[in-house]
């Protein structure tokens, strides 16, 4: 099982679910995040005084798949959240040692 | 003396107008400090028309306008003692009898009393202590306040006899207020971190909404100040509102030149402008001199926003740039633009013949009024750091505001 881990424009989010919808996956968890990257932050002007404002508001997802959907939901991801300009965000994953359902205490796959 | 019910009637709301200026000044002020510190903003504002309520009533309506001494007024008034039967208030005889009950006039004045001392919590925002910040205006609406407006407003006052003009304020309010802000925060020094950390806005909304409950109340602030429902008071309105829109305009086109963006603040922040310069002008000028008042202030006040840090003096939401030199603009622009067309009891400036003799009188009351509000309150602030503290403990001015002084939270996470 891995964890994915991506970050992405905020309002890229709803086509990033719908995307990984459509190829079965079944749930994730969104967090609102700030940040910065390449991108860097941007500057803002108060009566004539300048700001950079460095942090950037972007959306985390995380979910838990099993090993064989890594490279679908990697590809489902990054078709639905490009825009092909700086700041789009990142994918990781990481190797999960244990998952559990709380509800029912199903273990491994038949808990994602 | 004859009560007009017309005149009446548009003082007694005036008067309200007035008063709802100063939340609406919360709000303005309240959008532009970081979250922690909104409430704290709020409170200052709102606890004026609590505490100044009381002290104009108690004697500041008395030390302003009871008397005939020329640079201070009396306790002849002391809690509105004998107000309401009085056949006419000291000075208000001949051309300047009032056609309103002096309690309409008590009334009107208290909401000006109000707000001029909480203009000064734009400079002061993020750091002062509220128990040092109560002291302090209530020292100053007992002892500065009333003092400038007997100089200026009653007919008494040394500066009013000298001929100097100001309709509704632009030195009694806003370089009254302007020269306090600059004296206390000389005293209580820059916010931690100031101008090295970026400390943007929270709400420009609030600031927008602020800035609407202003420019509204600014009508009674300036019409209110005719004492009567006629056509002077028309031409205040009209003048008011002229200035806000050429105030705003220029702040905008200037913004636009020098920083690249037409800003929200910046339409506030002109409009506000505009609005401060036509004060002492209102019934005294017309025609095109409005617009042009209100143009030539919006520039000069947006190239006055540098000075602070220039000099390095921490007015936090820009009182001294906007108050203090808007009400300066208004008032010297004022020897150029009067018009004894419009007005009567008032002079001629420079572009309408009177030569430069109004300029001078309107030099002497601003000089007059910054010296005496600068002097006083830079004393009063210095024995209040000296003894109770002025400024907030490090901790606390980290924490903000509203948790170290008032054990609220604006927002709830």
């Amino acid at each position: 099982m891995k964890l994915i881990t991506a970050i992405v424009k905020p309002f890229k989010l709803d086509d990033v679910k719908d995307a990984l919808k459509a190829i079965g996956i079944q749930g994730m968890t969104v967090s609102e995040v700030r940040g910065f990257g390449r991108q860097g932050g941007h500057s803002e002007t108060y009566r004539g005084a300048e700001y950079t404002i460095e942090f950037v508001p972007k959306v985390r997802l995380e979910l838990v798949i099993e090993d064989n959907d890594v490279d679908n939901v990697i590809s489902a991801i990054r078709t639905a959240a490009n825009t092909g300009k700086i700041g789009d965000g990142k994918v990781w994953i990481t190797s999960v040692e244990r998952l559990i359902r709380i509800r029912t205490g199903e273990e491994g796959r038949d808990a994602i | 003396m004859t009560i007009d019910s017309g005149a009446t009637a548009w003082v007694l709301v005036s008067a309200a107008l007035v008063l709802f200026m100063t939340p609406g000044l919360a709000f303005f002020y309240g959008g532009m400090v970081r979250s922690k510190n909104v409430l704290g903003m709020l409170m200052q504002n709102i606890f004026a028309m609590g505490l100044i309520t009381i002290l104009w009533a108690a004697v500041g309506f008395s030390l302003a306008f009871g008397g005939s001494g020329k640079y201070f007024g009396n306790f002849d008034f002391f809690f509105l003692k004998d107000v309401a039967n009085i056949p006419a208030l000291p000075g208000y005889v001949g051309d300047f009898a009032l056609i309103i009950p002096p309690l309409a006039f008590v009334a009107y004045q208290m909401m000006f009393a109000i707000i001029t001392p909480a203009l000064i919590t734009g400079a002061t925002a993020d750091r002062m202590k509220f128990s040092a910040y109560c002291i302090l205006i209530g020292v100053w609406a007992v002892v500065v306040y009333p003092t400038v407006a007997h100089w200026v407003f009653s007919p008494n006052g040394w500066l009013f006899q000298k001929g100097a003009l100001d309709f509704a304020g632009g030195a009694v309010v806003h370089i009254n207020a302007g020269a306090a802000a600059l004296a206390v925060v000389l005293v209580l020094g820059k916010r931690r971190g100031w101008p090295r950390e970026a400390m943007p806005p929270h709400n420009l909304p609030f600031t927008v909404l602020g800035t609407g409950i202003l420019w509204f109340g600014w009508f009674g602030f300036n019409a209110g100040s005719a004492l009567a429902a006629n056509g002077l008071a028309a031409q205040a309105l009209i003048n008011t509102q002229l200035a806000a829109a050429s105030g705003m305009i220029a702040w905008l086109i200037i913004e636009k030149i020098k920083a690249g963006h037409a800003t929200t603040l910046g339409a506030a922040s002109g409009a506000v402008a505009g609005l401060v310069a036509i004060t002492p002008c209102a019934g005294f000028v017309g025609g095109a001199a409005p617009i042009l008042i209100g143009f030539i202030t919006g520039f000069v006040c947006y190239l006055c926003l540098t000075l602070k840090t220039k000099f390095g003096f921490d007015d936090s939401l820009d009182v001294i740039a906007v108050h203090l030199i808007g009400g300066l603009a208004g008032s010297l622009l004022l020897g150029l633009f009067a018009d004894k067309a419009i007005n009567g009891l008032g002079a001629d400036g420079l572009f309408f013949g009177g030569g430069a003799d109004l300029l001078g009188k309107q030099a002497i009351a601003s000089a007059a009024t910054f010296a005496f509000s600068f002097i006083v309150t830079y004393v009063v602030a210095k024995i209040l750091d000296g003894t109770i503290g002025i400024r907030v403990t490090p901790e606390n001015e980290l924490i903000g505001l509203d948790q170290s002084q008032h054990a609220e939270t604006a927002y709830q996470a």
